[in-house]
């Protein structure tokens, strides 16, 4: 196994380079970010989200969260005929209003990617497989890698790996780091391109907002190309707080690399309102050049359609109705 | 820097541009009906002053006049004093569980009449409707919650059994926080069985006087609470009256000083709340990214205009530039503007002698060999505005470092010891308040144990609570609001 991420772009020359080359090292630097401040924190995200957003601000700012949707269907009960139905719903969001942007991605389990890959034909809307034996990671390493293969093969554009938390919490710093590496190689693909990986930390069970900040560091150091919150499987999934940590992580992986890495929060986030507060921290936090599907993404289900329902409301002065969206 | 993609591009493109909010105002009209001249509220009645002397109070965000109202003559507060020594007698004999029912009654139309409250304190002192709603009404409401809840309680307050109230207060507050100075004032006043007469700020008395609607509302005997409005001379002229036995006064030190100086030799009990230049202290291991937001709610909160701001930052030397870089990216998202958009942080300067006061200090910071630096912010045409500012390698011996500015400039200052970020704390005629932010809790409350200042907030800045006392040390003042400890000011004990 690979132990220094070589694919991780621009690290390299950043003076940080080394900081994965052993065990010591990894924990050395992840212990010596700066700390977290719990009440600051969460002051700081509360505040952003008493932001106003009316009129033109909000039509904008509801496009672009539909744009940047990740739709979710991760159940033991989904079919290919349910997944086809939501891949039709991210094509087409609102039938009504062709004007509606569509979403950025759909995800589902790796069995159904070829599925989701046919529905999705002709159109630019990439296909995301969670994979590593999601959503617990529980399994062996070459179990996870060739689930991961698996769903590179079926034609996955983007892989939603999970962390091994339970390595992450005891100190073993270095698998995690390892184990995002090789899973990154196991997204190549073989014309030498890579399927988008993003790293799920499951937050909700890392609990604390310092761990949180290193868990973000060692997946970006790592080769992450997002850095996600949550499966959306446990008690405890985004939050505000968690996800402007992230935020701030990014920001300021970017200013000692160079190199600019995703968010997405994933879990819980259900309404425009809520929508609206995660793009307000994104828009003060890190600006523009975050504020594409490229580099935020919302793991969501049922917030599509509120936005949808919303969105109608501006167009038309009137609140619509739960059956004035479709219910896929 | 030149952002690096590193995932392929959708085809489909995004609807582009900045995220920009549109504007979200605040109805002014939420502030009620606005007379076009008050008089004083004196006996539970509004009346018109003996004089025939009017004040105009201007909107600072537009410059437009809200209204006139009376400046108060010796005549007016002679008649508020009389008011207030009439009501005594019964109000300090009420049993405290009767005195408790109007201040809930108080508190909670106020939280009733929050929005009207919010938008009216907003247009006549220029800070922005955010920080009026989120912060200004709802300490004002929990100031009359804890007073009332005290006001039955007295005999276990720690000053003995059934402890007497002064008699007639006389209370002077200022422009910053018109409507929660009022209420840090009159709660505990009336709680403890005294009555009062308050003088609000020449540029903001509009709270005060729909206070005093509130207070005919809650059926508050007559004669409890007394307004009477003016400038500075009526001010003179109210903690002068013989038969105050109480002065409060909240405001700059040079007139606390000459309030002491008159009042020498009095049998009257004063509590002065004076100016503060507050060191803010960063140490190496402080969690950032939230002391930055420490910093700016430090300084940039309120436009500055506070007692107990953050004006110094004291940063220890090795993290200073990554701690200034961080500052000013923060800065840059400031909004300033009109104080009654929902999404502004930073409203208009309370008046034009403060932003020529803000001005003169920061020029005179410039020409000493400050570094000065804004963020990019367009400042509306008409009105009182000021950038948030801050001054780099700033020196103990500049006038920026030693004098209050009360505006949105902060001055940075090094250090590279703990002694050293302590003397330089110390190093200042006041001593209101403090901060500290530092991962170590021991090195808070070494810090903490040394610094000279009423009130120490440790990696948290410009928190408010009633149940906890506020005050100063030296020239900040003496005497506590606030707690356990701010009923002592109202009582004879």
């Amino acid at each position: 196994m690979s132990t220094v991420a070589a694919n991780a772009p621009g690290v390299a020359g950043s003076g940080l380079q080394d900081v994965a080359a052993s065990e010591a090292s990894l924990r050395r630097f992840l212990h010596g970010l700066p700390g977290v401040d719990q009440v600051g924190l969460e002051a700081r995200a509360a505040a952003l989200g008493t932001r106003s957003i009316k009129t033109t601000a909000k039509a904008y700012a509801i496009d672009l969260a539909i744009s940047m949707i990740d739709l979710t269907t991760l159940e033991g009960a989904d079919t290919v005929g349910k997944v086809r139905a939501l891949c039709a719903k991210g094509r087409t969001p609102d039938p009504t209003d062709p004007t509606t942007p569509r979403v950025a991605a759909i995800c589902v389990y790796p069995d159904m990617v070829a599925t989701a890959k046919d529905a999705l034909k002709g159109t630019d809307i990439q296909v995301a497989s969670v994979a590593t034996a999601f959503p617990a990671g529980r399994a062996a390493l070459p179990v996870k890698l060739a689930d991961t293969a698996d769903a590179v093969a079926a034609g996955a554009d983007e892989i939603d790996m999970v962390i091994d938390r339970g390595a992450f919490l005891s100190g073993r710093y270095f698998d995690v780091y390892n184990e995002i590496v090789a899973v990154k190689e196991a997204c190549k693909r073989p014309d030498g391109s890579y399927a988008h990986l993003k790293v799920i930390f499951e937050t909700g069970e890392l609990q604390t907002y310092d761990n949180v900040r290193r868990v973000s560091w060692l997946a970006m150091l790592a080769g992450a190309d997002f850095i996600k919150t949550s499966t959306g499987k446990v008690a405890v999934n985004a939050t505000p707080p968690v996800t402007l940590l992230m935020l701030e992580a990014v920001r300021d992986f970017r200013a000692a690399t160079g190199v600019q890495i995703g968010v997405k929060p994933a879990g819980g986030i259900k309404t425009t309102k809520d929508a609206m507060k995660y793009l307000v921290m994104v828009n003060e936090t890190l600006g523009d050049d975050w504020l594409s599907p490229h580099w935020f993404r919302f793991g969501a289900s049922s917030l599509l359609n509120d936005l949808l329902m919303q969105r109608q409301k501006l167009a038309t002065g009137r609140y619509s109705g739960p059956d004035y969206v479709t219910v896929d | 820097m030149a952002k690096k993609k590193n995932i392929e591009e959708p085809a489909a493109k995004p609807a582009g541009g900045l995220f920009t909010y549109a504007p979200a105002p605040e109805s002014p009209a939420a502030a009620g009906d606005i007379a076009s001249s008050y008089g004083h509220f004196i006996g539970g009645e509004f009346v018109d002053s003996s004089g025939s002397e009017a004040l105009k109070t201007v909107n600072p965000a537009t410059e437009q006049v809200l209204a006139e109202f009376a400046q108060g003559t010796d005549e007016d507060v002679d008649r508020a004093v009389a008011a207030a020594r009439k009501a005594f007698a019964d109000w300090s004999t009420l049993p405290g569980s009767e005195r408790a029912k109007y201040l809930f009654r108080i508190a909670r139309i106020i939280q009733e009449r929050g929005r009207e409250l919010a938008v009216l304190e907003s247009i006549d002192n220029g800070k922005p409707i955010r920080e009026t709603r989120d912060f200004d009404i709802p300490t004002v409401a929990a100031w009359f919650f804890y007073y009332a809840g005290w006001a039955d309680k007295l005999d276990y307050a720690g000053f003995g059994a059934n402890p007497r109230p002064l008699g007639v207060a006389g209370q002077v507050i200022p422009w910053n926080f018109p409507l929660m100075m009022l209420a840090w004032k009159i709660a505990p006043a009336l709680a403890t069985g005294n009555t009062v007469v308050l003088k609000p700020a020449e540029t903001t008395p509009l709270t005060a006087l729909r206070f005093a609607e509130i207070c005919r509302q809650a059926g508050l005997p007559k004669g409890v609470v007394n307004i009477v409005t003016g400038d500075g001379r009526t001010g003179a002229a109210l903690t002068a009256h013989p038969d105050v036995n109480k002065v409060a006064f909240t405001g700059s030190t040079p007139v606390g000083r000459a309030i002491a100086k008159q009042l020498a030799g009095s049998r009257k009990k004063l509590s002065l709340e004076l100016g503060g230049k507050a060191a803010n202290i960063v140490f190496d291991d402080a969690p950032i990214d939230q002391a930055v937001e420490g910093i700016v709610n430090g300084i940039f909160f309120n436009q500055g205009h506070v007692c107990c701001a953050g004006s110094r930052l004291l940063v220890q030397e090795s993290v200073q530039d990554e701690l200034l870089d961080a500052l000013k990216r923060r800065m840059s998202t400031l909004r300033v503007g009109d104080p009654l958009d929902k999404n502004t942080d930073i409203g208009a300067i309370n008046s034009a002698a403060q932003l020529a006061r803000i001005t003169e200090l920061t020029d005179a910071g410039e020409a000493e060999g400050a570094d000065r630096w804004s963020p990019e912010c367009e400042l509306p045409g008409t009105g009182f505005w000021f950038k948030p500012t801050i001054f780099t390698g700033v020196s103990q011996a500049h006038r920026i470092a030693q004098e209050e500015i009360f505006g949105p400039v902060l001055s940075v200052l090094t250090f590279r010891t703990p002694d050293e970020a302590v003397q330089k704390a110390n190093n200042t005629p006041f001593g209101l308040s403090a901060g500290i932010w530092t991962e170590k809790g021991s090195r808070i409350l070494w810090t903490a144990n040394r610094l000279k200042a009423g009130v120490v907030w440790a990696n948290t800045f410009n928190k408010f609570d009633p149940t906890s006392p506020f005050g100063g040390y030296k020239e900040s003042g003496y005497g506590r609001e606030g707690g356990r400890h701010g009923l002592e000011a109202y009582l004879d004990v």
